[in-house]
């Protein structure tokens, strides 16, 4: 399906503090939202920050059409982020979206969303799709500490929430691949999505691998366009290097190396 | 209304804004944002004799005002380029130029005679400045005598327009221009990437698989005006100047230092309309300048 790519100037329609680390801009696009699918990121202009040359990719959390928004996670890593989470209502945010392929729709009602730090993000989107295509999905998520854990009340919504903390101060202690629902003989899963750190979704990849359920992950691979020219964020797959920002950044873990 | 028309080694531009190697895709990955036939050119993807992977990931550092690539010249080798690209991309209202690359004078000479035939590439850009490749690329651009010979050999076979492209990672870009310029070149387009280096220090680990890298970006354009000031003064061949071009500004700064157009880059990243900016702006600036040709504005600089 091919996007047509906007380059726009979006207003901060409110700003969320989530915890320390984490906030949501909720942004109003100019003109009416294009269709938009869940997996599929925005490449956001970070303006009057010298240290940011480069633009910053973001999976989109979730659309809403009827107020014409839509909503980003993010989590403050430098100094990019950092400024963005100094936006104010009614500031502007240069974006170009939508960008990048997205999760498919399953075949299957035993679904399991996997998520962990920043990469819950997509997964809300996706939750939200699949739930209006009469899937409710388990989503498991994974944080640091009770301190990160957030919106799980918007998540239980659309399916039953799992939480893992790295400290145990909330749900299972560990990581997301440690859990209980993990530890079965059989797993009751007949889809997985995932997305987070590398070592976490190759992590999940192998026990998908061992139970042949079919998986499909989001890569957050470095970035410098988003939009498949400069060729910098590939990924090797049964193709070759492919691009993460138009082949990805959804991969069925079967066409990874890994 | 001043006139942007340019011409180069007997090609006309209808300005002196063109998009640079890499940095641009094929042109087609820009039809969403831009009327591509506004363009004076588009200089395409490198293309090399066989398909070829690039690079392992990680390919990118950002740095101060700019970054490090290195990507490795990915692309699908000369004959899928025939066969699936061209045809795709021979109707843009532009200028379609395609950068040339190889490990050995071979491969370029069999790029080269293969772009010849192709009626609607009306140039090649001869790439001996790659920093990214083991075998070949910079080498032959680092060595005067090898970039003579290298050009020399693609002048047999190419007949249309021929372009070659410089690194600067050279003591002196005088002596490779003028190399150059004996092999047969038509016009120099320069600079290529610097090589250049980015450590993460947390991990002590280099931030590229291949350790060195080419920087790019607002952070070389000195450096990049300064080397096309001195091959405008030392060759009489047209320059196509790039290094760091984020706005019209810049732009006209190459010219005024000798170059007849120029390459956005990197910027095409950050906004992929910016080089339609460039042209206007460039139209902007000889308006309130009231000068009427853009060759007018060529090497103009005052130094007295």
């Amino acid at each position: 399906m091919e996007f047509k790519k906007l380059v726009q100037d979006l207003q901060v329609a409110e700003v969320t503090r989530l915890n320390k680390r984490h906030f949501i801009l909720d942004l109003l696009a100019p003109e009416k939202l294009p269709l938009i699918l869940p997996g599929q990121f925005v490449q956001a202009l970070v303006e009057d920050s010298p240290s940011t040359f480069l633009r910053r990719p973001f999976s989109i959390h979730s659309v809403d059409y009827k107020k014409n928004t839509l909503r980003l996670m993010i989590q403050v890593k430098g100094e990019g982020t950092r400024h963005l989470a100094s936006l104010k209502t009614g500031d502007h945010l240069n974006l170009i979206y939508p960008l990048g392929n997205s999760f498919s729709l399953p075949f299957t009602k035993d679904v399991l969303l996997v998520g962990g730090g920043c990469g819950v993000a997509p997964l809300l989107f996706l939750a939200q799709f699949l739930s209006q295509n009469n899937i409710h999905p388990t989503i498991l998520l994974g944080f640091r500490t009770r301190e990160e854990v957030s919106e799980i009340e918007t998540y239980s919504r659309y399916g039953k929430v799992l939480v893992m903390t790295d400290d145990g101060t909330e749900g299972e202690k560990g990581l997301v691949v440690d859990h209980s629902i993990f530890q079965r003989e059989r797993l009751d899963f007949k889809k997985i999505f995932c997305c987070g750190p590398d070592p976490m979704m190759k992590a999940v990849a192998k026990i998908a691998r061992m139970h042949k359920t079919d998986c499909e992950v989001s890569l957050e691979n470095t970035m410098a366009c988003g939009f498949g020219v400069c060729l910098c964020c590939v990924t090797p797959t049964d193709k070759g290097n492919e691009r993460v920002c138009v082949e990805g950044p959804v991969f069925n873990i079967n066409r990874l190396t890994w | 209304m001043p006139d942007l028309a340019i011409n180069i080694a007997g090609l006309h531009f209808k300005n002196p804004v063109t998009t640079a190697s890499g940095t641009f895709g094929y042109g087609d990955e820009f039809l969403d944002f831009i009327d591509i036939g506004r363009l004076g050119g588009i200089f395409v993807k490198a293309v090399t004799g066989k398909n070829r992977d690039g690079n392992p990931y990680p390919r990118m550092a950002e740095t101060a005002s700019g970054m490090l690539n290195s990507v490795g010249l990915q692309n699908k080798g000369v004959d899928h380029f025939c066969r699936e690209i061209y045809p795709r991309i021979r109707d843009f209202n532009t200028h379609i130029i395609v950068n040339v690359s190889g490990s050995t004078v071979e491969e370029y000479v069999e790029v080269a005679a293969r772009i010849n035939e192709l009626e609607k590439i009306p140039a090649i850009e001869l790439n001996i400045s790659c920093p990214n490749v083991k075998l070949g690329g910079m080498a032959f651009g680092t060595v005067p005598s090898m970039a003579e010979e290298v050009t020399a050999e693609v002048r047999k076979v190419y007949k249309k327009v021929l372009m070659v492209k410089l690194s600067p990672n050279v003591t002196s870009i005088t002596d490779l221009a003028k190399a150059v310029v004996d092999g047969g070149a038509d016009a120099i387009t320069l600079i290529n990437t610097l090589l250049g280096m980015a450590i993460d220090a947390e991990r002590r680990r280099p931030v590229l698989s291949t350790i060195t890298g080419g920087l790019s970006g607002p952070a070389i354009k000195p450096i990049a005006l300064r080397m096309v000031w001195q091959v405008h003064k030392a060759v009489q061949v047209p320059i196509v100047g790039l290094g760091g071009i984020m706005n019209a500004t810049d732009a006209i700064e190459f010219i005024l230092a000798g170059a007849s157009a120029i390459q956005v880059g990197t910027a095409n990243f950050i906004d992929p309309a910016v080089s339609i900016k460039i042209v206007d702006g460039i139209e902007a600036y000889m308006d309130r300048h009231k000068i009427n040709t853009v060759a007018d504005m060529v090497g103009a600089l005052r130094t007295e």
